[in-house]
């Protein structure tokens, strides 16, 4: 196949990924929907679908070690106490989809749901497509420019779920995984598209394969733990069809633990290419300063989680905040700045 | 400072105690998290002007610019150092506060931490099967034998009369501490950087060489401590630049490739050798290292003067006006043509394509058919040895350019010339000649000797983050009571409690699996 063919085809993939995608979407929404309403705090699970396969009974509290002091129960105006919940067996970290809470869920809810998993990862593999035959086609690492990345971004989100999905059910942020990325492809074809082509020279270099993919795998996390926060400030602390608030809590953590080393290793290699294409190691280039920013506010979201008083709610703004300002970097920067990262090929 | 550290005891109110306990309260409020935390935002918030505003290290121009356009406006950002926002004063306080208050908190923890790891794990309690985690099993274990197995899982262990137990996971800690330590020792490393380093810049034409001494470059940025003789004696000559561009496509004229051919000289004794200098492969002499970092072009002209001597001759580095078909502007002074000086506005064309309408562009950025048009002519006195400093972009300042005698205007020549055409000046003044085309290049010199250390605390942070954030500590207990053994597991590391669940099934079947086991 020649180029040309290869990048058309990498478009039509992109196009079947949005479709896909919003398609899965739907299925995870008729499972919330048809689901049962849930508690806004209790994390409870179907006992164990993880740990309990071994003969040990997992019957504990969600918070190991210290119920009552575990971010389940420290939120704010808290009145379920999960660890007192002795009737639902929760293996710590394992959450549960909608329908597991007791009551039986209607059986075509989730069949829906199933449905949708299956329709994520045929999203998930258009997307890889994509990005591969995106790769084919102009014979470099195919994130060269902001369409691309944008585009690598939402793949790794949806890996970041669907690989999560393969050890603990977290189907209950399907819709929202997949509204997101949908929006985000949409976004990268309508606002970002680029043509395939060649890179400029300063591109042209082994960094950008391990500075860009981890800048993308942490970006990836990053916005998992992003959809699960706003979700959480969405949701009140009530009965709601939307995942309970300590599941929500849960998981945008541990996203973000995942990421945040990943995060610090791209800053830091971008720094070594930096210094092998600039001159210089650290020179406060937008890119660089806004790098910066999301890392301390990230850190600053760690530190939060365990300052008394910050937890919960606080700390849940200020990892959006964190969010914001990494959007800000991937779009914001190369919009309104020029600096040496102006390679978004945006016109 | 940790992410570890939990509920601290808030800082009592300062009420009515001596300096010792305003000072101790001080301490206190500076290394508690909350404070830390603050911090933390604060460094955050200070960094966006440094995106917002121009800086002086990076772009110089865009400083002066504001200076030129609103005054006022730079006056104030100068007040509160908004042109070089990271070393500002007030960017150091919020950094220094956070580090101190970041040394506050790991050395009493490094001391916490060095006690508990010489600690033998606390005794199992009376009923493990409470603990979050736990089994029960029948069998013939052993303490002894518990004890080796939890050993050989690499658990630190204690026994006592009929229990077990078993601590591990200490490199949590340890990555934690070794983290907040690393960003301590990149902070130095980019403060010996920025005293002991230096970065220069230089534009070189082809043909021409460059030396490594202070007065040989354009610009050049030296830390405190850094003095004339410690440069790094290498010197090169630009043999070549070669520029590949993109020929066909939507992105025609996207350049793909530079490449500049140099012979270096490593020092002045040093035989010369070949060097093939691109964009992300610098040059390193003795670890001082020289990047390509722009390239444009350099007409050759030669300026005869009304006395018919040569005024003028060599290439003159042109200015970029469009990047995509490179498009430049040059300015050629010939200070000794007698009996009057002459000056030169020049457009250069790299790829020359004629116009509907007689003009002529640039439709390419390589040099298949350079051409230049002569904007503007002119004699008087240039200025040059007025002991001002002048631009070698710009002809002359707006007050001389005014007492100029034009000579003629862009409209006077409107086709450019060829290389090896020339233009004759009215009233037998002289005229000016292209002879050639060279190209330069603009390169980075930098010498930092913090790069080293700074990778090393990086990677040493990242490394420290991961185990800090990965590693859970946890502990496990056993009790043996007449053939039946009760194993009880916790984690110390919240939101980890999923994956402890297998590896404490794991534990549990290990111990569980009876005499065959044992090796």
């Amino acid at each position: 196949m020649s180029a040309e063919q290869l990048a058309e085809l990498s478009d039509l993939f992109v196009v079947a990924a949005v479709l896909l995608y919003v398609v899965a979407m739907v299925g995870f929404a008729i499972e919330l929907a048809f689901g049962r309403a849930r508690p806004g705090v209790a994390a409870r699970s179907a006992g164990g679908a993880l740990g309990a396969r071994k003969p040990v009974a997992v019957g504990a509290p969600a918070g190991d070690g210290a119920p009552g002091r575990d971010a389940v129960t420290g939120l704010p105006g808290d009145h379920v106490d999960a660890g007192g919940d002795a009737t639902a067996p929760a293996s710590g970290g394992d959450v549960a989809a909608a329908g597991d809470d007791g009551a039986p869920p209607s059986r075509a809810a989730v069949r829906a749901g199933t449905a949708a998993l299956a329709l994520a990862w045929l999203g998930w593999a258009a997307n890889l497509g994509a990005i591969a035959t995106r790769g084919l086609a102009v014979d470099r690492w195919p994130w060269g420019n902001m369409y691309e990345f944008v585009v690598a971004i939402c793949f790794a989100a949806v890996t970041a779920f669907l690989v999560t999905q393969l050890r603990a059910n977290v189907r209950f942020l399907g819709s929202f995984v997949m509204v997101t990325v949908a929006l985000g492809l949409g976004l990268a074809v309508k606002a970002f598209y680029t043509t395939a082509g060649p890179v400029v020279p300063a591109l042209d270099s082994y960094w950008i394969a391990i500075h860009v993919s981890a800048a993308i795998v942490a970006s990836g996390l990053f916005t998992i733990a992003g959809v699960s926060g706003v979700l959480y400030l969405l949701r009140g602390d009530g009965l709601s069809r939307l995942p309970a608030r300590a599941d929500l809590e849960r998981v945008a953590h541990r996203a973000i633990v995942f990421a945040f080393p990943v995060w610090t290793f791209a800053v830091i290699a971008g720094a070594l290419w930096a210094d092998r294409a600039w001159g210089r190691y650290w020179g406060w280039d937008p890119k660089e300063v806004w790098a910066f920013i999301t890392w301390v506010a990230y850190a600053a979201y760690l530190h939060a989680r365990v300052t008394a008083g910050w937890r919960g709610r606080s700390a849940t703004i200020v990892q959006l905040v964190a969010f914001g300002c990494l959007l800000f970097n991937l779009i914001g920067v190369n919009i309104f700045f020029e600096g040496l990262h102006s390679y978004a090929d945006v016109d | 400072m940790s992410v570890q550290e939990l509920e601290k005891p808030r800082s009592p109110k300062p009420a009515g105690f001596g300096p010792v306990g305003w000072l101790r309260w001080g301490w206190r409020t500076l290394t508690s998290m909350r404070t830390a935390l603050i911090l933390l935002f604060l460094l955050a918030l200070g960094s966006v002007p440094g995106s917002v505003v121009p800086q002086r290290g990076v772009e110089p121009d865009k400083v002066a610019a504001i200076y030129e356009q609103d005054p006022a406006l730079a006056e104030w950002y100068d007040r509160f150092q908004l042109f070089e926002v990271f070393t500002s004063t007030w960017f150091a306080a919020v950094y220094l506060l956070l580090f101190t208050s970041l040394i506050g908190c790991i050395v009493p923890r490094t001391a916490t931490y060095l006690r508990e790891l010489r600690r033998k794990p606390p005794a199992a309690p009376k009923r493990p099967s409470r603990l979050p985690h736990s089994a029960t099993f029948d069998g013939d274990l052993t303490v002894e034998q518990a004890a080796r197995r939890l050993r050989r899982m690499r658990f630190r262990v204690a026994t006592g009369d009929g229990w077990v137990s078993a601590e591990k996971g200490f490199l949590r800690e340890t990555g934690n501490l070794f983290f907040h330590v690393a960003l301590l020792g990149i902070l130095v490393a980019i403060g010996a950087g920025s005293l002991f380093g230096y970065r220069g810049n230089v534009l070189v034409v082809e043909d021409d060489g460059f030396a490594n001494t202070v007065a040989a470059y354009d610009r050049f940025m030296p830390g405190s401590q850094v003095s004339a003789e410690s440069l790094e004696p290498f010197s090169f000559q630009l043999a070549d630049l070669k520029v590949s561009y993109q020929v066909t496509g939507d992105r025609k004229g996207q350049v793909l490739d530079y490449s500049a051919r140099l012979k270096v000289n490593d020092s002045p004794e040093a035989p010369a050798r070949d060097y093939e200098l691109k964009v992300n492969e610098p040059l390193d002499v003795g670890g001082t290292q020289t990047y390509l970092i722009g390239n444009g072009y350099a007409p050759v002209f030669r300026v005869t003067d009304g006395k018919g001597q040569v005024a003028f001759e060599g290439p003159v580095p042109c200015l970029i006006e469009d990047k995509a078909t490179m498009t430049s502007g040059c300015v050629v002074k010939a200070p000794d043509a007698q009996p009057e000086q002459l000056g030169f506005l020049l457009r250069f064309l790299p790829t020359s394509v004629p116009l509907t309408d007689g003009s002529h562009v640039s439709a390419f950025p390589g040099e298949l058919n350079p051409e230049v048009q002569l904007l503007g002519a002119f004699s008087g006195d240039l200025g040059v040895r007025s002991g001002r400093p002048q631009s070698v972009y710009e002809l002359a300042p707006p007050e001389v350019m005014k007492k100029l005698n034009p000579l003629l205007m862009a409209s006077d020549t409107p086709k450019p010339l060829a290389v090896g055409q020339s233009v004759d000046l009215p009233g037998g003044v002289g005229k000016i000649e292209f002879t050639g085309v060279k190209e330069w290049i603009t390169l980075q010199t930098a010498y930092d000797p913090g790069r080293l250390p700074a990778l090393v605390a990086g990677g040493t942070a990242v490394v420290a983050i991961a185990l800090s954030l990965m590693i859970r500590r946890r502990r496990v207990f056993v009790r043996i009571e007449g053939g039946k053994v009760e194993v009880g597991g916790l984690t110390r590391t919240e939101g980890s409690a999923a994956g402890f669940a297998e590896e404490f099934a794991d534990i549990v079947k290990d111990l569980s699996a009876g005499e065959k086991d044992v090796r």
